[in-house]
């Protein structure tokens, strides 16, 4: 019963951090929820029984990957609210 | 229905959720986060279903440890495109500025075809 | 109007795509699959030379993907440094006078390598590997970067390439020379089997940390001069 709990509430977790990647209102946010996501996975692993990648996605996942966007995002420019809309010249579609 | 099948679903959600988002998406960044939320789908739905009895199965699992290596070498890369695209033309964004797309159908051909 | 709608259809199709997927993984549940991989794993663990299952499936059964991975990754590598123009390694404008990351990077980075070390060794019986210590390494790396300490390494040069270079090859040089002694490609000889895993194991480790060092190094850009070889920079 208390793993089912743990299980839906990580599955809820991960998905809502994944949304709030896409959604957020800055790109800082949303690197910084990216990096909760990788932390979030980890704990995932572990509950699937498998340790090693639980070690490699907290490395790389949340740590290489984070600093590698966040160091982006920084020169991308952060402060402007971009990403959300798309713009009317591309439509729909990327 | 075991607690690896549900992290099986969780990871069918996240290739959707990652999906809209990589589709939707304009800001280069932004789309490459998608990109990657769809890969730890994939790794889910990999190990979630292999796993399903129970038991680990360590195949599946060596095989997303190679496949998180060969994600973050990509991103990486990705990176380093997005930088440097952004830094000869910069924008974020892979959309055509509104002067470009003005421009065909303005031009004139005459009988020929040739463009006046 | 028209944005709205053209939202709902990608989201529609999102949902669909979802939906199928869910269908699929459930169907696919229900069945039996047609090989037992555990159970074969759990036979032939011995033969491996490791006590780590996830150790011997990496470097000795499927150890091909292991090959191809370190492959893609050398090419990934190679990529990145190709576009590489930033700044000079040893601009001093790039030393941090932060002296809270520089209290941390000498803390840190020493700790950080015994670290990877341990999870290198601990490969063999327990969680760890290659993966995991490469990763650590590049991260010690990457902390060193961020604080501007000079690395002689990442210049072009032949450190750079020997760095890149020699996972790869070691594994290739390894696994063609078990063809040539007519065994099967990567085949490792029975009585070597721990000694030859732990060699491509650091090595592995190594080329790794280079590769996604190298790819944080080479992100920035500017208007600098790439770095030519042989000078100072």
């Amino acid at each position: 019963m208390i793993d089912w709990l743990v299980d839906s509430i990580l599955v809820l977790a991960l998905l809502s951090t994944a949304i709030g990647v896409l959604w957020s209102a800055n790109l800082f946010r949303a690197v910084v929820m990216f990096i909760a996501f990788g932390l979030l996975m980890a704990l995932a692993w572990v509950r699937l029984q498998a340790p090693d990648i639980a070690l490699a996605e907290a490395a790389i996942g949340a740590g290489l990957t984070g600093v590698l966007l966040l160091d982006a995002a920084r020169h991308l420019g952060y402060n402007r609210r971009c990403g959300g809309e798309g713009n009317d010249q591309g439509g729909a579609s990327g | 229905m075991t607690s690896a099948l549900l992290y099986a679903f969780a990871g069918v959600a996240l290739c959707g959720i990652g999906l809209f988002g990589f589709l939707r998406l304009q800001h280069l960044l932004r789309k490459l986060m998608a990109f990657n939320l769809i890969g730890s789908g994939v790794f889910l739905i990999m190990v979630g279903l292999a796993q399903r009895n129970g038991q680990p199965d360590p195949v599946p699992q060596a095989l997303v440890l190679t496949g998180i290596v060969v994600a973050i070498a990509a991103t990486a890369l990705a990176v380093v495109l997005i930088r440097r695209y952004y830094h000869l033309s910069g924008q974020t964004t892979l959309a055509e500025p509104a002067r470009e797309n003005a421009r065909p159908k303005a031009r004139a051909v005459n009988r020929e075809g040739a463009p006046e | 109007m028209r944005r709205f709608f053209g939202v709902t259809v990608l989201a529609a199709v999102c949902l669909a795509f979802a939906g199928a997927l869910m269908i699929t993984v459930w169907h696919i549940s229900g069945t039996q699959a047609p090989v037992d991989l555990p159970g074969l794993l759990a036979e032939n663990l011995e033969a491996s030379g490791v006590e780590h299952p996830i150790t011997a499936v990496l470097l000795n059964f499927r150890s091909y993907d292991t090959l191809l991975e370190i492959g893609v990754l050398v090419i990934a590598g190679i990529a990145g440094i190709s576009m590489a123009k930033t700044t000079s390694l040893e601009d001093p404008l790039l030393r941090t006078s932060d002296s809270l990351l520089y209290a941390l990077q000498r803390w840190f980075v020493p700790l950080m390598l015994v670290l990877a070390g341990y999870l290198l060794w601990a490969g063999s019986d327990r969680p760890g590997g290659a993966f995991q210590a490469g990763a650590v390494l590049a991260a010690s790396g990457v902390m060193m970067r961020l604080g501007g300490i000079p690395m002689e390494f990442l210049r072009p040069g032949v450190l750079l390439r020997l760095g890149l270079a020699l996972g790869f090859s070691v594994f290739l040089l390894v696994a063609v020379a078990s063809a040539m002694a007519g065994d099967a490609f990567l085949a490792y000889p029975e009585a070597f089997n721990k000694p030859l895993i732990l060699v491509i194991e650091t090595v592995l480790t190594f080329s790794i940390a280079m590769v996604l060092l190298a790819l944080f190094v080479s992100a920035p850009v500017n208007g600098a001069e790439e770095p030519e070889e042989g000078e100072r920079g």
